[in-house]
């Protein structure tokens, strides 16, 4: 690429060619007053904020649309600039509003901040100002529309980032307004960088409406607890006493200057009304509040019960992967010192099969920030836009330069992106399918089906297999990865064995995509019955079926709801409900009492040092921005505690800082060399015929993944919330005598529950899809497993 | 031996009752037991004389006009089909004054053949230079435009072998021909004259430009209050296409060139390119921020030329005759001929094609005839609602893109808008800003908040005029960060009928005479 030169207010400096005066100022640390410019979108030249001089231009020209050219001279400052940049100001003050004082983005508003150089003390004009009306976008986005200087970031951001265009402009001239299309809410999962890309208030946040003044919020880091992406948050606490606002820190190696939704709102839940913040036991079948040495003890008195009577093989550890890594480790190394080896994170998975085979901690496989040059992918089992809305942010990106994005699926996903063949079947066909894709590579590459493959081969791969395949095999930089549907799957050992082979067959890098922000972390703490901490040897112990499905007579639960929390709540709630003794650390209340017998409060993220590694092994740590809530306590200080009560030596940290030491010194360097996909060996592989007529596609709605977002009410009042049903192909409804929209009964084994019908002919026939990790369906069995659906009497 | 009789199926025409007179005519001369052979015509663009009937008397078309329905019993009685005398008959039409001494390379046919009789279009010429261009290299076309010197003619004067040029190096599987047919420039009429006057020009400037550059899709966006230019262009490029002219292989060359004609969307800033090639992609006609040029990224992000009708109108000519015989026309870097549009208070209003560097006073008085009201010319807008109103003490000036230029007018579509001294400029300059506000597309800051502000300033000071002198230097402000900060021309050009009015009138805005103005 040829380098121009370009002087800009008497520096100079050299950018490729193509590049803007814009992005030759930025580079030079020069800034040019700007509206609709933004470095992440495309460029509208709308405001005509950024007007600047160019020799030789017979009129002042938009920085950010001129491109540079050889010896190009520029004034951004210049009189001349200045007064084409003031021309504009005073016309984008004829008729925004001067309600800076009640307006919420007072204080972090770019139009307040450019007035302050460019406006006048007093306007010239003295006709009334444009009124807009306001509009309702839903729950999460308030609306000030006059004060809307038609910037149209919000309308790119939704075309070009979030893949939906939600909001418009319609109107012309001086009627022109954002809206969005008739009348609908914006539903998007990553609706709220509209507020942030806003540079006035006319979209400010709804949750944070009138909650504080900008310059009264103590800005801290923080890490998101949701997904594996790692998201960098910037956590804002007004006095001291609470959060009431999180935004985006950018990195532009994780989620660069995006949050998704649940990042951005989920802090509702650190103040809920549910917050456990009392410790509490089981008395005589009645809860009271205790004080925390009697709860520690009646822990302790209660595991220690079991242990003496029926061995430590009795007890059984459910840790969150939400949780940190400290706390994660600590909780491990308690069970372990006491004997028990029965513990896991891992709630949803069903198949435990590579266990004995794993190399390392399974991991994305690439760097995040390598999804924005992917040539092409292959999402194996996910649902991808509500499991990781910023990793589809990026993907989507890719999509839109080209790169070809493919899915073996159990449901056609409108991923709001360009998609290449697809694969859609039911659950118990994905392993075939799959197989069916790594044969036409193979076969594309002259190569036989790797032999221990052999089996799962069916005939001749279909068309749609082998348009993967030619994509997967036309340039490099391809990538195939698990979704979290495929790690629940009951086949994930097989379709784990495919996608390497996969892989390898296409040198490329295979993945994982983390379900948890820190399930990384869990592997590398030693929260799984197979491995100690960093991948060390250790006593293999039950995992977290075998756990339930045999149950323990007693459990500490760490972080967790189980029965929205694991792949068969019905069965995981009979567990614990049967044993002696359930000890359960949680920042919230819950159903908890219905099956703990010690509640211990514990801080959430915010109210706790930690650490988390991403899907993608970034070592994050963070401090608490708040003290914890009424008693709660940090967890790792709990863990700690008991450690002491029981005993155990080893368990006298004064500091997080020495319980992440005794993991190890070096995280950063550690971790890397702990990941790894590899397997020796393969496991048993088995292609499951189909168990009976209707099989369960049960993933968990983005909005119902983990504790913080149940109970955070601006995102459960969302439509994505909103709609829980059970979504089925139309000709399955027509069988069963059904009519879209009426309320069902879906029956899973003892369990019931009531949802209202939808039909969507991207779902297989012989499939319904019914959440996961909802409390209406949290009476049923097997995220994926078989269901019946009748109608109500 | 039928005789022959035109009358013509331009709107224009139309508007007047055309179509009365061609039924009166059929009805009267079969009452009379006469064969008369009806073509229905183009207008000669003798607006003023429309419904013009002409008869073909030994070999020579004498007209009258203008007939109405009523006149036509009479005219018959008198001997029309003989040619014979009648107070409406205007002689040897072609020897028309105001006929006589246009430079009509344009317009050479219009008005003088059936509009859709490709028999016609070829005995004129028709498709001499589509033949001319299938034997030459696509770089020889470009170069042929190229030294024509033909420049735009929607209003910016960009030569046309350039933007060409650019599009021929461009590299893609599809490349388009647009044309702008959406004229919405108050006075003129040339674009849709050359559609329903002559469509098969059109038809044969967009394939020479489509082998040009290598473009095999072509779109006419025509304006949706042109109903009569929509159906003659359907019919014409349906017919051309039936007869070879376009298709998969033009007249057997192997070249293909399509074109398919759209109704515009009914906004004025759709006649903007980068707007109307939104609306031609489904969306709203909004502008485009610029680069990407159209010439490398424009209909559906393809490599387009984008030309006015006229623009491609006048290639036939250029290659049929060859760049030399066009570039012999008109001045300075304004080559060739332009057909210009008399309209507004002028008593023989029509179309005029003169070569580059007619006067204004010319074309008003010479063909105009004045104004229609009798009373002198006090102004005339040139360039359609967005040029400069010039006073009659610049109407001398030489109509050649750089010579208005330079006194901050603009020669735009080549349409003059003519006003007496019962004018009230003020009024024109707020009328010039609402018009603004009603056509922006609300895209840039300047233009959306500008017009409107703009307008409410002039009526505020044409209410007040102690506020005056105020009131006109915010209006010259507000008129600054128009004109300097704009997207496209619909903003950045409304300032010209508002500056130049305040400069030449200035006491129609209740302000003094600036001394330089006395002389």
């Amino acid at each position: 690429m040829a380098l121009l030169n370009i002087e800009i207010d008497g520096q100079s400096t050299q950018v490729e060619s193509g590049r803007t005066v814009m992005d030759a100022a930025r580079k030079l640390g020069i800034k040019i007053p700007h509206f609709c410019y933004h470095r992440k979108l495309s460029i509208a030249a709308n405001c005509r904020m950024c007007l600047v001089q160019v020799e030789k231009a017979p009129k002042p020209l938009p920085a950010c649309a001129t491109p540079v050219v050889e010896g190009m001279k520029v004034q951004t400052h210049s009189d001349y600039a200045v007064k084409a940049q003031k021309g504009v100001m005073e016309f984008l003050l004829i008729n925004h509003p001067l309600d800076c004082p009640i307006c919420d983005q007072g204080g972090e508003c770019k139009l307040q901040d450019l007035s302050v150089g460019y406006g006048g003390g007093a306007s010239r004009y003295q006709e009334r100002k444009r009124v807009v009306s306001n509009k309702d976008l839903g729950s999460l986005i308030s609306t000030d529309m006059t004060r809307c200087i038609l910037c149209t970031r919000c309308v790119r951001y939704g075309q070009e980032i979030a893949g939906i265009m939600e909001l418009g402009v319609g109107g012309r001239g001086e009627h022109s307004e954002i809206l969005a299309f008739m009348d609908l809410t914006v539903d998007s999962e990553v609706s709220g960088n509209a507020i942030d890309l806003c540079p006035v208030g006319a979209l400010t946040s709804k949750p944070f409406r009138f909650k504080a003044r900008s310059w009264e919020l103590a800005d801290h880091p923080g890490v998101s607890p949701h997904d594996g992406l790692g998201t960098n948050l910037e956590v804002q606490v007004k006095l001291n006493r609470e959060v009431v606002r999180v935004l985006p820190r950018n990195n532009d190696a994780v989620n660069e200057c995006w949050l998704s939704d649940r990042d951005r709102f989920s802090y509702q839940a650190l103040h809920s009304e549910d917050r456990l913040t009392r410790p509490m036991v089981k008395r005589n079948g009645q809860w009271v509040e205790v004080q925390w040495a009697e709860a520690l003890q009646a822990a302790v008195d209660g595991l220690d019960a079991v242990r003496k009577t029926h061995g430590p093989e009795a007890l059984g550890a459910l840790l969150s992967p939400h949780q940190t890594l400290e706390e994660l480790f600590l909780a491990q190394k308690l069970m372990r010192e006491l004997g028990v080896h029965n513990i896991d994170h891992r709630l949803r998975q069903t198949d435990f099969s590579l266990d004995p085979l794993q190399h390392g901690a399974p991991w994305l496989g690439m760097p995040v920030a390598d999804w924005s040059a992917l040539k092409s992918c292959l999402i194996v089992g996910s649902a991808l836009r509500q499991e990781q809305p910023l990793l589809s942010v990026r993907l989507r990106r890719s999509a839109g330069q080209g790169a070809r994005v493919h899915l073996v699926n159990p449901f056609a996903d409108d991923l709001a992106m360009p998609l290449g063949a697809q694969l859609i079947g039911k659950p118990s066909e994905l392993p075939g399918l799959l197989a069916q894709v790594v044969q036409a590579v193979a076969q594309r590459k002259g190569m036989p089906m790797p032999a221990a493959l052999q089996p799962l081969s069916s005939g001749q791969p279909s068309a749609q297999a082998d348009a993967i395949a030619e994509s997967l095999l036309r340039e490099s930089g391809s990538a195939v990865m698990l979704g979290h549907l495929a790690q629940h799957h009951a086949q994930f050992g097989t379709l784990y064995a495919l996608a390497q082979a996969l892989a390898q067959l296409l040198d490329c890098p295979m993945g994982v995509l983390g379900e948890a922000a820190n399930s990384v972390g869990a592997y590398l703490a030693g929260a799984v019955p197979h491995r100690g901490p960093l991948g060390t040897h250790a006593a293999t112990g039950l995992d977290a079926q075998a756990m339930l499905r045999t149950p323990r007579k007693a459990y500490l639960v760490m972080g967790l709801e189980p029965q929205l929390d694991s792949a068969d709540p019905a069965a995981t709630l009979a567990a614990l409900q049967s044993a002696e003794c359930v000890v359960a650390l949680t920042a919230f209340k819950g159903q908890a009492p219905e099956w703990a017998t010690v509640l211990l409060p514990v801080a959430p993220f915010t109210e706790t040092a930690g650490t988390y590694v991403s899907m993608e092994g970034r070592v994050q740590s963070f401090n608490g921005v708040l003290a914890p809530q009424g008693d709660a306590r940090p967890a790792w200080k709990v863990l700690r505690v008991l450690g002491n009560l029981f005993d155990l030596s080893g368990f006298d940290f004064e500091s997080i800082a020495d319980v992440r030491t005794e993991i190890t010194p070096d995280l950063s360097v550690v971790v890397p060399q702990t990941l790894g996909n590899g397997l020796s060996g393969l496991p048993p592989l088995k292609v499951r015929a189909s168990l009976g007529t209707i099989e369960r596609i049960g993933d968990v709605p983005v909005y119902h993944a983990d504790p913080l977002v149940r109970r955070s009410p601006a995102l459960q009042a969302t439509r994505l919330a909103q709609t829980v049903q059970v979504t089925v192909h139309p000709q399955l409804g027509q069988r069963l005598g059904l009519a879209a929209g009426v309320t069902v009964r879906v029956r899973q084994g003892d369990g019931t529950a009531e949802l209202p019908l939808a039909f969507d002919a991207g779902i297989p026939e012989g499939c319904a899809r019914i959440p996961a990790g909802h409390p209406l369906t949290a009476g049923l069995g097997d995220a994926l497993g078989m269901v019946a659906l009748e109608a109500l009497a | 031996m039928s005789i022959t009789v035109y009358v013509p199926r331009d709107s224009a025409a139309l508007a007047v009752g055309a179509d009365e007179v061609a039924a009166a005519l059929q009805e009267q001369a079969a009452k009379r037991g006469a064969k008369i052979s009806l073509v229905r015509n183009g207008s000669r663009g003798l607006l003023w004389l429309e419904p013009m009937v002409e008869v073909v008397v030994n070999g020579k078309r004498l007209a009258y006009g203008p007939v109405a329905p009523e006149d036509v019993a009479g005219l018959l009685d008198a001997g029309l089909l003989e040619g014979k005398a009648h107070p409406l008959a205007l002689g040897d039409i072609a020897e028309h004054p105001y006929l006589k001494n246009q430079e009509r390379l344009t317009f050479a046919r219009v008005g003088i053949t059936d509009p859709l009789s490709l028999e016609d279009y070829q005995a004129h010429e028709g498709f001499a230079g589509l033949r001319a261009a299938l034997k030459l290299a696509p770089a020889d076309i470009v170069q042929q435009v190229l030294d024509s010197g033909l420049r735009g003619r929607g209003g910016a004067g960009f030569p046309a072998g350039i933007k060409w040029k650019t599009v021929l190096g461009a590299q893609a599987a599809q490349k388009y021909i647009v044309v702008n047919a959406d004229e919405g420039d108050s006075g003129t009429f040339a674009d849709r004259m050359v559609m329903e006057g002559d469509p098969y020009m059109l038809i044969e400037g967009m394939a020479i430009a489509g082998i040009a550059v290598g473009a095999t899709k072509g779109y006419v966006y025509i304006r949706s209050e042109y109903p009569d230019a929509v159906k003659v262009m359907e019919a014409a490029v349906e017919r051309a296409t039936a007869a070879g002219f376009l298709g998969d292989s033009i007249l057997g060359s192997g070249k293909a060139f399509r074109i398919i004609v759209r109704k515009a969307a009914g906004s004025y800033v759709c006649g903007e390119e980068t707007a109307l090639l939104e609306s031609l992609e489904g969306k709203r006609g909004i502008v485009r921020a610029k680069p990407p040029l159209p010439a490398l990224a424009g209909l559906f992000g393809q490599p387009t030329v984008i030309n006015n009708v006229l623009t491609l109108a006048a290639v036939p000519f250029i290659l049929a005759r060859g760049p030399k015989a066009y570039a012999d026309f008109g001045m300075g870097r304004s080559r060739g001929t332009l057909p210009f549009q008399l309209a507004g208070n002028i008593r023989h209003g029509g179309l005029v094609e003169k070569a580059f560097g007619v006067t204004a006073r010319e074309l008003i008085e010479t063909y105009g005839g004045g104004t229609e009201s009798g009373r002198p010319v006090r102004s005339v807008q040139i360039g359609g609602p967005l040029g400069a109103y010039l006073p009659d003490s610049l109407l001398d000036l030489p109509m050649d893109y750089e010579a208005l230029a330079a006194k901050g007018a603009v020669l735009g579509h080549g349409g003059l808008v003519v006003f007496d001294d019962t004018v009230d400029m003020a009024e024109q300059a707020r009328y010039a800003m609402e018009f603004c506000a009603i056509e922006s597309c609300g895209k840039c800051t300047p233009c959306r908040i500008g017009s409107t502000r703009g307008a409410e300033v002039i009526q505020r000071l044409q209410a007040k005029p102690a506020e005056a002198p105020v009131q006109a230097k915010l209006l010259r402000d507000l008129c600054d960060t128009m004109l300097n900060g704009s997207l496209c021309a619909m903003g950045g050009m409304t300032p010209y009928p508002v500056l130049s009015a305040l400069d030449h009138f200035p006491e129609d805005f209740h302000l003094a005479a600036p001394k330089h103005q006395a002389a």
